[in-house]
């Protein structure tokens, strides 16, 4: 049996009086790829800000419920150390404009003032640029600024930089939703991969994507978790009358 | 589970003492705005006391009988720094329209632009120095022609010199001011076949008429703020001017040469109640013109 | 051809243009004509002997400007040291803290010190410093200029910072970094041209001021380091030597305009090259 890594009880979050998500409860179980999809304005992009904890950086943002990472409340751990273990990546690429490639990957590292011998970074930088199947296309080029990328090449440095730190949840918002077809399919490849070593939570609202890559999928509606269940059989066999609507187009 | 790396609580007590700093830069403005109040306040109460109201309206400024009239001086300023604002005006408009209008990029306005910013750069000091050996020979040539006291030195010169180091802050702020008139409203005119001067004065000039007051309200702060140069070319005299040509004094420049021969307490606190009351009408100035700028540019 | 109406319209429009341009170029004669006078009369008067000695007393030929170029190079240091760090952090605080109270009223604090006229500052701190330490002392001078430069510095931070994108805050503290890191080694240095130039700037600025050195650096005509004690300035030696009657003291004024004119004009240009080479490419 698989074990459970994330796991939300009642959970809600608020931009001020406005309720984005609503009650929702989910076990996301270890070295999986969960979907996230709906259609805009559903909350899942709130609802996977909340998992690290950037929902409440927006002023006037509150949440209310449990959120547990194994058997610890996520909200009563101090943040630095929820995102250390929660890594994220998101919808547009956002390498850190100041630093080169090498640096980005590092940079968790870097600026956190953690010491390293040199051949570590090094093993670590190339590690995490492999595992981003990024490395073979900036081995020469790792000194760099990393805005000088493409798009696609970009958004793999940003992945590079997250799983460079180790953790052991990725969250994803949207994260092809700003590249090209042939970036996001390297990109989808790259999400099998870590499936390996990492729980991945998928934000979408493309219903392919969802459909291609994820073991489980979760829909979301207007902040309510509508249903939540293996992939295939969300898309085969939808419970709810909503789910069915969405994944035949009937509202997007 | 594997130990986390990057994780102390010695981060975490300094990222709540860098939150905590922060404001307290934020409160040391405040601190330092209200402090700079309430030190002129407290400083000038022996001489509110002393004098009430017969100090604004008060002709005669003589320490050395202990009278003390501060109207004078501000006859002195309004003088100069409205003489100066109405010769600026022309130049600072000049230079806002072709800037913001006529030919908004090119290198003739690169130049330009750098030139009306070196102008702000030059030092005060240096303006009064090259004030009191250039211009006033010249004005005291006027002076002779048309039969004036041949001073020199006095309101016209202050004046003259003042308008020089006002002009840039007219002059940027029109600009930046100019270039935020909707295109589609000039090119609604042009279609209609204005030509250049009926869209300035039809379509920017009306648009933009806060946003440019505004901007004479900053410079007016500034020439009333000025020193210096001021003090170095405006006389030194203590009676009510009668003319523009003048010898006089401004409240900055009266501080400026008696603050630290002030040696009694009523004297020390007459100069800095002209402190006070220079401070309250350049704050307020500024306040307001930096309002009517903000609701501008929210528009 | 032209019907007249429309011909009068052309060459009042044309005219107009014209008057405006030569209105607006205007500018330049007092600007040419300052630094052209300065030049001419200030470069004789210039030689190595002038950086390295002391003002000699009246009746003397000769002397130089060493005690206000060392005071000048100390009064706008500390007064940088001063400012910098208060200023920026002050800064972040705004472009932080957009909509919060604490932030409104540090703003309106913010635009008071900017019109605060600057003599109006030199009286306040001769209360705040020079009285309570019972001297005039280049310190006191700094702390002037330092309430001075803190506005430039502030608004250019805030300003710099609220155009950065969220997206770069949010990247750092998602990877787990304290929130002082992601500000400190994150946001500020994607800021650090416009940062930068804002502090330069307000150098350049207080570089050449006078008035609110009258009653708090107050001169001296010997060359001091202890920032403790009254300290010379160039802009001081200008004032007070040129509003003095003798031809000597002119002459020396005279160079010592010329060095603080090249002072601060350099200085205003360093900026502008210096920041546009260093701008993070976003």
């Amino acid at each position: 049996m698989e074990s459970t890594i994330i796991s939300s009880k009642n959970f809600n979050a608020y931009f001020g009086a406005n309720h984005v998500v609503k009650n929702v409860s989910i076990e996301i179980p270890q070295n999986n790829i969960i979907a996230v999809m709906g259609p805009s304005g559903c909350g899942k992009t709130t609802y996977l800000r909340c998992i690290n904890r950037m929902h409440e950086l927006i002023p006037g943002a509150t949440t209310e419920g449990e959120m547990k990472l194994h058997k610890d409340n996520i909200y009563e751990m101090n943040p630095i150390l929820v995102r250390l273990r929660i890594g994220m990546v998101f919808q547009r690429p956002n390498p850190f404009p100041n630093l080169s490639i090498y640096d980005n990957v590092i940079a968790g590292y870097k600026l956190n003032g953690m010491k390293l011998q040199r051949a570590e970074r090094d093993n670590i930088v190339e590690g995490s640029l492999r595992k981003a199947a990024l490395w073979n296309e900036v081995k020469d080029t790792l000194h760099k600024k990393g805005t000088f990328l493409s798009g696609g090449q970009q958004q793999r440095l940003c992945i590079a930089r997250a799983i460079a730190m180790e953790p052991e949840v990725l969250l994803l918002d949207e994260p092809t939703s700003a590249l090209d077809p042939i970036s996001t399919a390297s990109v989808e490849e790259l999400l099998f991969d870590l499936k390996k070593n990492y729980t991945l939570v998928l934000v979408t609202h493309n219903m392919q994507q969802a459909a291609r890559v994820s073991d489980k999928t979760a829909f979301f509606y207007l902040g309510e978790l509508v249903e939540y269940d293996k992939t295939k059989e969300m898309f085969t066999n939808p419970k709810d009358n909503r789910t069915q609507s969405y994944i035949t187009g009937r509202f997007s | 589970m594997k130990p986390i790396k990057g994780f102390s609580l010695k981060k975490v007590r300094a990222e709540s003492a860098f939150k905590r700093t922060l404001v307290i830069m934020a409160l040391v403005m405040i601190v330092i705005a209200a402090g700079i109040f309430l030190t002129l306040l407290v400083q000038s109460l022996p001489s509110i006391k002393a004098l009430g109201g017969h100090y604004l309206s008060g002709k005669t400024w003589d320490p050395v009988s202990d009278i003390y009239g501060a109207l004078p001086f501000l006859l002195g300023t309004l003088l100069t720094s409205f003489l100066a604002l109405l010769i600026s005006i022309p130049f600072s408009y000049a230079i806002a329209i072709y800037l913001g209008e006529y030919n908004p990029k090119g290198w003739l306005s690169g130049f330009l632009k750098n030139i009306v910013e070196l102008v702000a750069a030059v030092p005060s000091v240096i303006y009064g120095f090259w004030a009191l050996v250039v211009l006033v020979p010249m004005v005291r040539a006027i002076e002779t022609k048309v039969g004036a006291a041949p001073y020199g030195v006095g309101i016209l010169t202050a004046s003259l010199v003042l308008a020089i180091m006002i002009i840039p802050y007219a002059a940027s702020l029109g600009r930046e001011l100019i270039r935020l008139v909707p295109s589609s409203l000039k090119e609604g005119a042009y279609s209609l076949g204005a030509t250049r001067y009926e869209v300035l004065k039809n379509v920017t000039l009306p648009y933009t008429k806060s946003g440019l007051f505004a901007g004479l309200l900053l410079s007016l702060g500034r020439a009333l703020g000025e020193t210096m140069a001021v003090t170095m070319v405006i006389g030194n005299t203590n009676i009510l001017p009668t003319s523009i040509f003048s010898p006089s004094n401004t409240m900055a420049s009266v501080i400026a040469n008696e603050f630290t021969e002030a040696d009694r307490t009523v004297y020390l606190s007459a100069l800095i109640e002209l402190g006070l009351v220079l401070f309250l009408v350049t704050v307020v100035i500024n306040l307001v013109g930096r309002m009517i700028i903000k609701r501008f540019t929210n528009e | 051809m032209m019907n007249p109406k429309l011909r009068y319209r052309l060459v009042k429009s044309k005219s107009v243009e014209w008057i405006i341009v030569l209105f607006a170029f205007l500018i330049t004669v007092p600007l040419i004509a300052i630094i052209f006078f300065v030049l001419k009369t200030g470069i004789s008067k210039i030689s190595w002997h002038f950086f390295t000695n002391i003002p000699k007393p009246v009746g003397e030929a000769g002397g130089g400007i060493a005690n206000a170029l060392v005071g000048s190079l100390l009064i706008v240091l500390v007064a940088a040291l001063i400012a910098v760090p208060i200023g920026i952090l002050c800064g972040i605080y705004l472009s932080e803290n957009k909509d919060s109270k604490l932030a409104s009223y540090s703003r309106l604090a913010v635009d008071v010190l900017q019109g605060t006229p600057s003599i109006v500052t030199g009286i306040v701190i001769y209360f705040w410093l020079v009285k309570p330490l019972g001297t005039f002392s280049a310190v006191s001078g700094s702390v002037a200029l330092a309430i001075m430069m803190l506005p430039i510095v502030i608004r250019s931070t805030e300003e710099t910072l609220k155009l950065l994108p969220s997206s770069l805050k949010e990247a750092g503290l998602a990877l787990g970094l304290p929130y002082h890191k992601v500000i400190l080694r994150v946001v500020v240095p994607c800021g650090f041209s416009g940062i930068l130039s804002g502090v330069m700037l307000s150098v350049a600025r207080i570089a050449g001021e006078t008035a609110p050195l009258l009653f708090t650096a107050f001169g001296n005509p010997y060359i001091s380091t202890n920032v403790l004690k009254p300290m010379q300035s160039l802009p001081l030696l200008i004032f007070n030597y040129a509003t003095s009657p003798y031809e000597e003291w002119h002459d020396l004024a005279w160079g010592a305009s010329l060095i603080l004119l090249i002072w601060v004009l350099l200085l205003n240009i360093t900026t502008k090259l210096i920041t546009r080479k260093w701008k993070v490419q976003l």
